[in-house]
């Protein structure tokens, strides 16, 4: 253990990057409402009669590349009606960001359960140097609150580091460090991982297999993430770099530090997003100002699986309506066809002439969901696996965890939707997550013993 | 049988399993404040006293429903105000779910969450080795408490669609009869271990809570045997 301890200082370097700029949602949350109204306004289309709704969309995007010349009059009158159909279609979103969650946990959770490293105590990271096996109370709750302070301001330190980095434009230094840090991630957590999923179901594999499929792995981990790739696949790698970094969490974050953290860390996710000061908002800012999305292998977008099968009913059903856009649309079903993925604006497409470009982010646009930044999928699976792995109500505890916090994100994302921009995602969910555990593992779990021994039901 | 319910009638669509998702966080919360009740009931008396605890055993269940019922009926208000705003929203002025649907989905969710605390310790621990029952406990704990899960997840689904209908339509009798059902279970399963006196009560209160639910969502005889008979 004492060279990964070593080790630590870089690989500690990507999560807490990871951890301190991931509490955000991104930018593209005006375009969340563009997107929701395109979208809709597909559908719309392909269900009912024609809207000309389709055209708001673009003219809302953040780079104003978009010219509003083939915009219909009756826009206007149809803008109300396309801002309150955001909620309708708000469920569809909220549903696109529980998958991918409840997957998380339940990656994690299983690993907890069954493959015992991961809760065994093995030293510390060096982010909290307190130890917590000190004798008396007060002593330990002293040390865990210094170990937050520690690991609070480690995090804000790197994020301030990285938002001065972004704003001074120094891009080959940031995609270098996450390069470096998603290689570790993809490599080094992966190979231990495995090493001890196969120690625990005792497996036998030989280190020439191990080392191909670890390989092959992290290679297309690598590309999905920060080059092109199937939506899919980049979901899954994400959904699963989120967990090992979960599990790297509950494994060396010693006990009561962690709660602490949890909730130290909610709080400075609210104060980062939504203070005018705050890193995360100036991150945002910038790059909206910019036009820019944020770096790919920081943010889980949950963009809309089926794009192809939707977007040909939409170009034929929009075809005929809109005369200025036909070009437009030939030119997206160029585009389509030369690049499968559908994530996110890269700067790899910045080139290509104005109007494939707009056609292409409109397509975007109507696809794009709802974005969570990575850090939120990890201390949410941090919350719901400290709950699998130290509560003694078991799964009690951890299916009340999981709900709270499935709760909460449904009530971020509301507010996301009346108040349309960046939110937090990190304060509700944790909070409900915190205090669905406190009381479901001290009030609910000896009500619950005591009622199945008895064989009552309620 | 309720996850299958779960799979092919409310996955489609997502606002279903958000309703089914905030059901099961009202049935959470109900059951949170009842065990804080019981909880410093229980700190408060004397731990000894066997019989005490037994009542307040009792007491915390009936209070426990009593809460569950209390949390049915603020769930259905904010189901109220949801489809207003549903409806407000909507294209053509009438909500995308209808408040029959939802009561459905409010009382699979309630059934599922409490099927699931009443179960999965249970069945994690069926997992392990052991024998049930060697302490001269009844054997067949396992088969009946999954029976009786199972009735109650049904029971709560019937009694969601009883409820909203009852509230619905401003007949209080409806309301009070699905919480005078609830309590007759839950009251029956203070036979147990004498599983006669609790499983088959609570089946036949369930085949009526369904019948009655059948008939208020639109069934009826005619409807059933229309079914049936197309299928073969």
């Amino acid at each position: 253990m004492i060279t990964f301890m070593n080790n630590s200082d870089s690989e500690e370097e990507p999560c807490n990057e990871r951890t301190s700029l991931m509490s955000a949602e991104s930018p593209p949350v005006p375009s969340y409402q563009d997107g929701l109204q395109a979208s809709e306004a597909g559908e719309a289309q392909a269900h009912r009669k024609r809207r000309a709704g389709s055209s708001r969309g673009p003219n809302n995007i953040t780079g104003g590349e978009m010219s509003g010349s083939g915009v219909p009059v009756r826009e206007s009158a149809l803008e109300n009606e396309e801002e309150e159909l955001t909620l309708k279609y708000g469920a569809k979103h909220v549903i696109m960001l529980f998958v991918p969650v409840t997957l998380c946990m339940i990656v994690v959770v299983a690993t907890i359960k069954s493959v015992r490293f991961y809760t065994e105590k093995n030293g510390q990271l060096i982010y909290t140097p307190f130890s917590e096996d000190t004798p008396s109370v007060g002593q330990r709750l002293l040390n865990s609150v210094l170990n937050t302070i520690v690991m609070i301001s480690v995090i804000i330190v790197m994020t301030v580091f990285l938002v001065l980095l972004y704003k001074y434009r120094c891009y080959k230094f940031i995609h270098g460090w996450l390069i470096l840090s998603s290689l570790m991630l993809l490599f080094l957590f992966t190979y231990i991982y495995l090493g001890e999923v196969l120690k625990t179901y005792n497996v036998a594999m030989d280190y020439p297999t191990l080392f191909i499929v670890i390989w092959n792995f992290g290679a297309v981990g690598m590309i999905c993430i920060h080059w092109k790739g199937p939506l899919q696949l980049q979901q899954a790698y994400l959904i699963m770099i989120s967990a090992l970094m979960a599990l790297v969490f509950i494994k060396y974050l010693p006990e009561w530090s962690a709660w602490v953290i949890l909730g130290a860390i909610s709080i400075y996710d609210l104060m980062a997003v939504l203070c005018p000061k705050g890193p995360l908002r100036m991150l945002v800012e910038t790059a909206q100002e910019r036009n820019e999305p944020i770096f790919p292998a920081l943010i889980y977008s949950s963009a809309m699986m089926w794009t192809v099968g939707m977007a040909k009913p939409d170009t034929a059903a929009r075809g005929p309506s809109h005369q200025t856009w036909d070009t437009a649309e030939d030119g997206r079903e160029h585009l389509r066809s030369s690049s499968h993925a559908e994530s996110q604006m890269s700067e790899t497409r910045s080139p290509v002439p104005t109007r494939p470009i707009t056609s292409l982010q409109e397509l975007e646009e109507e696809e794009r969901g709802v974005k969570l930044g990575l850090g939120d999928f990890i201390f949410y699976s941090v919350l719901v696996g400290k709950a699998a792995a130290t509560a003694s109500g078991d799964w009690n505890t951890t299916l009340a965890c999981f709900v709270a916090i499935l709760i909460g994100l449904c009530l971020t994302l509301l507010l996301l939707a009346v108040f349309k921009k960046a939110l937090p995602a990190l304060p509700i969910s944790i909070t409900f997550g915190l205090i669905f555990y406190f009381s479901t593992d001290n009030l609910v779990r000896p009500f619950m013993d005591t009622l199945a021994s008895h064989q009552l039901y309620i | 049988p309720a996850f299958g319910l779960f799979i092919f009638t409310i996955a489609r669509d997502p606002l279903r399993i958000i309703i089914l998702i905030a059901g099961a966080f009202f049935w959470l919360v109900s059951l949170l404040l009842s065990s804080l009740i019981w909880f410093i009931a229980v700190k408060a008396s004397n731990p000894q006293d066997e019989r005490l605890q037994k009542g307040l055993l009792i007491f915390g269940v009936m209070f426990s429903v009593l809460l569950q019922e209390a949390f049915r009926f603020l769930y259905y208000k904010l189901l109220r105000k949801a489809i207003e705003g549903l409806v407000a929203l909507s294209e053509d002025g009438c909500s995308p779910i209808s408040i029959q649907q939802m009561a459905y989905v409010a009382g699979v969710g309630f059934g599922l969450m409490s099927g699931a605390f009443s179960m999965i310790n249970l069945l994690a621990d069926a997992l392990g080795p052991g024998t049930v029952g060697i302490h001269g406990d009844s054997q067949l704990y396992f088969l009946t408490s999954a029976f009786m899960t199972m009735v109650l997840i049904f029971l709560h689904t019937f009694w969601g669609i009883l409820f909203f209908h009852g509230c619905e339509h401003r007949r209080w009798w409806e309301i009070a009869a699905v919480v005078i059902m609830h309590l007759t279970v839950s009251g029956s399963s203070f036979c147990n271990p004498l599983y006669v006196g609790s499983l088959v009560p609570s089946y036949l209160l369930m085949a009526a809570a369904a019948a009655w639910a059948y008939l208020l969502s639109g069934g009826s005889v005619q409807n059933l045997r229309r079914f049936l008979l197309c299928k073969c």
